[in-house]
């Protein structure tokens, strides 16, 4: 293992690797249905601004986890 | 049963850097030596004596305390920052400054990295922190992981920047730029990198949000990548055990080759993943809207991964790198604007049907202008990494004036737009102290910026022009001191600019301190906009 394997590699099968993972994660971004899921993760700032989410659970359900 | 481990882990240090303080060969070494005896000399004391204590109930909710922390060392930082960068202006413009009785401690040699480390590793470093933890909880749900794992970063981390601090005072640099911190150093950093690793990891694992937020996407990025260009930077031995020296792995070009590898992506992902990740968190909130595009910002990210990494080459055009990989910096330094401009355009476009937020938001415009530098000198850094244009900007001033519009109008500009968001929020009040001091603070340090980064061009090209002026006979028309002369009027011009941007910072840590400690002044009725 020298230099020149290293470079080889990172010429040829690494570099279309690394186009190929590029370029999939546009297609991924833009695939068809993603809108909804693009607006909720837009809107996660927004929630949980003072509490995390397991205070905001009523202890109801807590207690029941607990029971069964 | 852990306080005794505590107790007897911190006896065992004290006494290390005791012996180590005895048998230290150089002044920096001894003095850091003294300096870890006495934190774990307190620190053991303080555990023996609340040993076996009651500790109260596990705490619930978001760990706060830690980001106040960071937000008081943030500011303070940023003022030590900025105070010692407005002096070594002045330094550079007054050489009596100077001053003999400092000779060897506060010339401008020793105070230059102190500057830059403080400004970057202290300033920005605290934000990044302090915002990390404060958006992977708010993101996340989540408390932080990790208990008190939390303050271990804060406080290591902090105690990082004393020692680098100290050290550069005293000599103690291994000449790398902005990784000057000696390889002891260098090892605590790796220590607590890590652990602000497994903290914001922990926090990301436990999260109650089945997406994870992209302002943490770049956050992990910026932690992740800081931390293997640190490793592989620093590959040092040390000549002893105790003294502060140590000689590099690499030599020559390649070891010239991974610095500039660092360096850039020290830019790349320190300067700018982790502050994009501070934008992409902290405008949307202000602004009270959503991100402009989420599609936009995930292709940001990728891009921006990709490509930063191979920027470094430009560092080193006509050195005894191989031009393939300084055109290959070149290259990606270039495609680098696009993705860049794409999250600007992200930011600013957040604000679309709110663009009234400009006038009226002091802080929203603190963040307006801070993407408008992020434009700015995003664009003028591919632009002077193209070979020919680099030949008449390297070395020169301008390179300054370029690295000070990114820093103190990117950097400096969000991290205050940051502070203002937090400060209330951490210390349960309702509003800022006063608006007007931010507007205040917002044009002092817009000008400031201008001044600067005005000053620097015009004298960078000219001191470049000049060094290539040649006579018809071949010969060099200027000598170097004949440039350093014609500087002088864009010198003290860019220390006025100092001042003015240390003026605002003052005035902003006033602001803070009033909204965070100072009486709380009642509502004000709604008054009808006319």
């Amino acid at each position: 293992m020298n230099y020149h394997i290293l470079r080889e590699i990172a010429d040829s099968w690494v570099l279309l690797g690394m186009f190929v993972f590029f370029v999939g994660t546009v297609f991924w971004a833009f695939r068809p249905g993603s809108r909804a899921a693009h607006s909720d993760a837009a809107s996660l700032p927004f929630r949980h601004e003072d509490k995390p989410a397991r205070d905001i659970i009523p202890t109801k359900t807590k207690r029941s986890e607990g029971q069964s | 049963m852990w306080d005794w481990i505590k107790i007897a882990a911190l006896g065992l240090i004290t006494l290390c850097a005791a012996l180590a303080a005895n048998w230290a060969r150089d002044l920096a070494y001894q003095v850091h030596a003294l300096i870890i005896m006495a934190i774990a000399g307190g620190m053991f004391v303080w555990t023996v004596r609340t040993a076996g204590d009651e500790k109260g109930p596990a705490p619930t909710g978001y760990n706060d305390g830690v980001i106040r922390a960071g937000v008081i060392a943030t500011s303070f930082w940023g003022i030590a920052g900025f105070l010692v960068g407005t002096f070594i202006a002045f330094q550079l413009a007054f050489p009596q400054l100077n001053f003999e009785f400092l000779q060897g401690y506060g010339n401008f040699g020793r105070l230059r990295p102190l500057h830059t480390s403080a400004v970057i590793f202290a300033f920005g470093g605290n934000a990044l922190i302090m915002s990390s933890f404060y958006i992977v909880q708010r993101t996340s749900a989540a408390r932080l992981w990790g208990g008190n794992l939390a303050w271990f970063v804060f406080w290591g981390y902090n105690l990082f920047i004393v020692l680098a601090a100290t050290g550069y005072l005293m000599g103690a640099t291994q000449s790398k730029e902005y990784a000057e911190p000696e390889w002891y150093v260098d090892i605590w950093l790796t220590i607590v990198w890590v652990a602000f690793l497994i903290v914001f990891l922990g926090t990301i694992f436990k999260r109650k949000e089945p997406h994870i937020y992209v302002a943490n996407w770049f956050l992990l990025s910026f932690i992740v990548t800081v931390a293997m260009l640190h490793v592989v930077n620093n590959l040092s031995i040390p000549v002893s055990i105790f003294g502060s020296r140590s000689v590099q792995v690499f030599a020559g070009v390649q070891d010239a080759m991974t610095q500039w590898w660092y360096g850039h992506n020290a830019v790349g992902f320190f300067l700018t993943a982790g502050f994009l990740g501070m934008m992409y968190y902290f405008v949307p909130k202000q602004a009270g809207r959503p991100i402009f595009s989420y599609k936009l910002s995930i292709i940001h990210f990728w891009a921006l991964i990709f490509l930063y990494i191979w920027a470094g080459p430009h560092h080193l055009h006509y050195t005894a790198l191989p031009d393939w990989a300084s055109t290959l910096g070149m290259v990606f330094s270039i495609i680098l604007w696009m993705p860049s401009w794409g999250g600007m355009i992200n930011g600013l476009m957040t604000l679309s049907g709110a663009w009234d937020k400009i006038r009226t938001d002091p802080i929203m415009r603190m963040m307006v202008i801070s993407l408008g530098f992020y434009g700015m000198s995003t664009f003028e850094g591919p632009m002077m990494s193209i070979r020919a244009v680099n030949s008449l900007s390297h070395y020169t001033d301008w390179t300054i004036g370029h690295v000070h519009s990114g820093a103190l109008g990117w950097n400096g500009m969000i991290t205050f737009s940051a502070l203002y968001f937090l400060t209330p929020r951490l210390w349960n009040r309702d509003r800022l102290h006063s608006l007007s001091l931010v507007n205040w603070h917002f044009w002092l340090a817009t000008i400031g910026i201008v001044l600067y980064a005005a000053s620097m061009w015009v004298t960078g090209i000219m001191e470049g022009l000049m060094w290539r002026e040649v006579d018809a006979q071949g010969f060099l028309v200027n000598s170097f001191a004949d440039t350093v002369a014609a500087k002088f009027p864009m010198y003290v011009v860019r220390g006025l600019g100092g001042v003015l941007y240390l003026s605002g910072a003052l005035i902003m840590v006033y602001n803070l301190w009033m909204t965070a400690y100072g009486k709380q002044q009642p509502a004000q009725a709604a008054v009808p906009a006319e």
